[in-house]
């Protein structure tokens, strides 16, 4: 059993601040189902910047909502530029502290802030790639950026501590080799062996899961919003892939075709190419 | 507070006659079986005695009976042994519905050692496929190691039929029964399996002892060498009071199969159908046709495992999660994902395991708790 602080488990009996806010003018999403924690968070931003409501809904174990609970708390009567600076450190401190393995929870939350104002400034809320950095862990979705950034924040010096932190290496284990490379340059050392270029392995079902959702996301539901349709992800199970058409494409009675030659065939070009792709 | 033990597929309450079968083993007779004098002598009459009930327990001759620290020493014995036995042959056949203990050894043997592993997958209720198996089972095969029934989900498997498959070709065949033994019944002079673990604390004996049967006329390599105790298969100083409790164990097992094949059953039937009558959008997980009777595993979508967990805790009531934040890894349990019980299901995996001690006021209780503790969180999710 996890060793939880009087104050997790307090705020995770009796979240502050919990569910939809209806005047949210900010809101920031992190995570997902397949990952095991999300984390909504709504914002209601003054004009001058200041955050004057907060609220969260979340997905998770008790130090994911108990992290949300007491962000909400923290952040509200903040400047948007000061609640910036808030890190996953002081989440985790306001909370007397998180069991090591959890310390994710905290960096959900400062991401969620960060997402949340974002939103409010009117940029995307999922930064690009170019602009912060490349893509570490593919499972979780992880940056090199993210990982420096929670390093220095947190004086880490380990690839178990990012994993703890951030949770990148935590899934399929494949880019092990490069948070340790990561962590060697951060640390001033030189990497202490050429690294061997690893054959590619087949995608873990998280992977699976989180660049297919992905690509529907920004790829698919775009394409077929123009006809007036929509599409919902029911499940992925190996290779197959659940989708049910909805609004316009639901009556349609190419949706069949729209299934395979636009749905299959992008899962397949951007996921991987043995996708079959299923109407529930 | 009242504690609602219904975790007993992780451990188990030491049943009151057990304890006490073993306390003068601590206090009187704590004599070394091995000793030349009487003092000490006797205390191999109760460990013959403790064999001789867990023989009987599973239909095989007390001299076939080793004893273990645990369930994992089992496992792991018995894959070393046979791997000494038959070195030349590399190959290794195991599900991916198994517990670590036989995991773990056979990930080692297979990058450490060169051994080919084919680890069994399952569908969607973790049934293994019988043509699979059967074309997995080559000449070169030394061993297959199967669970005669699942930790997580309770599944029972045909281990009848696969250690018939088996034996035809000539190969090896362990079943880990740690789950299985007192809650179902096994007959092992009619199951012509060649290792069987078991485990004393998942039938209301002690924690620290366990067994390995190993039918008589099969080669044995010995996993701790430095003794002649239990006939020079395992050294070390007999665990008397242990072996006592086990045995003991086994005798209560063996008197009660029928009352955790009905009474427990119907509990958990009852919980089980209250839950899935009281809340909405859950599954149950594993093979409801052929599963033990004491467990039921529930995936409840768009909640957390973890969370579920400490809400029950806060009723006292004990239950067990296949979440990813349970076990301080990051992905849900390897069962489940062997199952593939979707995601948006994975994380909300609730496992209630029963035992004789189950009453029908905890189940009433359980069932009455949990949907509002379901509903509450589910308020706090943002997946609707």
């Amino acid at each position: 059993m996890w060793n939880y602080s009087e104050k997790v488990n307090e705020h995770f009996l009796h979240p502050h601040n919990a569910g939809a806010l209806p005047d949210a003018n900010a809101i920031g999403e992190v995570g997902s189902l397949a990952c095991g924690d999300a984390l909504k968070l709504y914002l209601k931003i003054s004009d001058a910047g200041i955050i004057e409501k907060a609220s969260f809904e979340t997905f998770g174990c008790a130090s994911a909502i108990a992290s949300s609970s007491i962000l909400t708390d923290l952040i509200m009567g903040m400047h948007v530029d000061a609640a910036l600076k808030v890190t996953n450190k002081e989440i985790a401190e306001a909370l007397d502290g998180l069991p090591k393995e959890k310390m994710h929870c905290s960096v959900m939350g400062q991401e969620a802030l960060e997402a949340a104002i974002r939103n409010w400034k009117g940029e995307p809320a999922v930064p690009h790639a170019h602009e912060e950095g490349a893509l570490i862990c593919k499972c979780f979705g992880v940056t090199d950026a993210q990982i420096i950034r929670t390093m220095r924040e947190n004086h880490l010096t380990t690839v178990e501590e990012i994993t703890q932190y951030t949770k990148a290496g935590g899934a399929c284990g494949e880019c092990l080799d490069k948070i340790a490379e990561i962590v060697a340059i951060e640390l001033g050392n030189k990497p202490v062996q050429e690294l061997k270029p690893l054959a590619p392995r087949p995608l873990t079902n998280v992977q699976r899961m989180q660049r297919t959702m992905k690509i529907i996301d920004e790829e698919i539901r775009p394409e077929l919003a123009k006809d007036g349709g929509d599409i919902e992800l029911i499940d992925v199970d190996g290779p197959r892939v659940q989708v049910a058409l909805r609004g316009r494409c639901a009556q349609c009675r190419s949706s069949q075709v729209t299934v395979k030659n636009l749905v299959e065939k992008m899962l397949r070009e951007h996921v991987s190419p043995d996708i079959i792709v299923e109407e529930a | 507070m009242n504690t609602i033990y219904l975790d007993n597929n992780a451990t188990t309450r030491v049943a009151p006659e057990v304890f006490e079968a073993m306390t003068p083993y601590f206090t009187e007779l704590y004599g070394n079986p091995s000793s030349m004098h009487s003092f000490g002598g006797q205390v191999g009459h109760a460990i013959d005695k403790a064999r001789q009930s867990i023989a009987s327990l599973l239909g095989a001759q007390p001299s076939e009976i080793l004893f273990t620290s645990c369930g994992s020493e089992s496992d792991n014995t018995a894959l070393a042994a046979a791997v000494q036995t038959r070195p030349e042959k590399k190959h290794i056949i195991t599900t991916r519905m198994e517990h670590p203990a036989i995991l773990a050894p056979c990930q080692h043997l297979e990058r450490r050692q060169g051994y080919r592993v084919t680890y069994l997958g399952v569908d969607s209720k973790g049934r293994l496929d019988m043509d699979e198996y059967r074309e997995a089972l080559t000449p070169d095969t030394a061993l297959v190691s199967i669970m005669f029934a699942n930790n997580e989900v309770g599944n029972i498997y045909p281990i009848q039929q696969m250690a018939a498959m088996a034996k035809e070709k000539d190969v090896l065949f362990h079943t880990d029964a740690v789950q299985a033994v007192g809650k179902i019944g096994i007959n092992l002079a009619e199951l012509p399996v060649d290792f069987l673990s078991l485990s004393g604390h998942k039938l209301h004996g002690p924690k620290g002892i366990g067994v390995l049967y190993i039918r008589k006329g099969v080669r044995f390599a010995p996993y701790l060498r430095g003794g002649h105790q239990e006939r020079g298969r395992r050294a070390g100083t007999e665990n008397v009071p242990y072996i006592v409790g086990m045995g003991k164990a086994a005798e209560l097992a063996a008197a009660n199969i029928v009352q955790e094949q009905v009474q427990v059953a119907a509990l958990r039937d009852q919980l089980e159908k209250e839950i899935l009558a009281h809340v909405p959008l859950c599954m149950v997980n594993g093979d409801t046709e052929n599963r033990l009777p004491n467990t039921s595993n529930i995936a409840f979508k768009n909640v957390e495992g973890e969370a579920i967990l400490l809400m029950l805790d806060r009723l006292g009531i004990c239950a067990s999660s296949g979440s990813a934040c349970t076990s301080g890894s990051l992905e849900p349990s390897h069962v489940l994902r062997a199952m593939g019980v979707p995601f948006t299901f994975a994380h909300g995996s609730v496992r209630l395991s029963l035992s004789r001690y189950t009453t029908q006021e905890e189940v009433e209780f359980t069932a009455r708790e949990l949907p509002a503790v379901i509903e509450n969180l589910r308020a706090l999710s943002p997946f609707k």
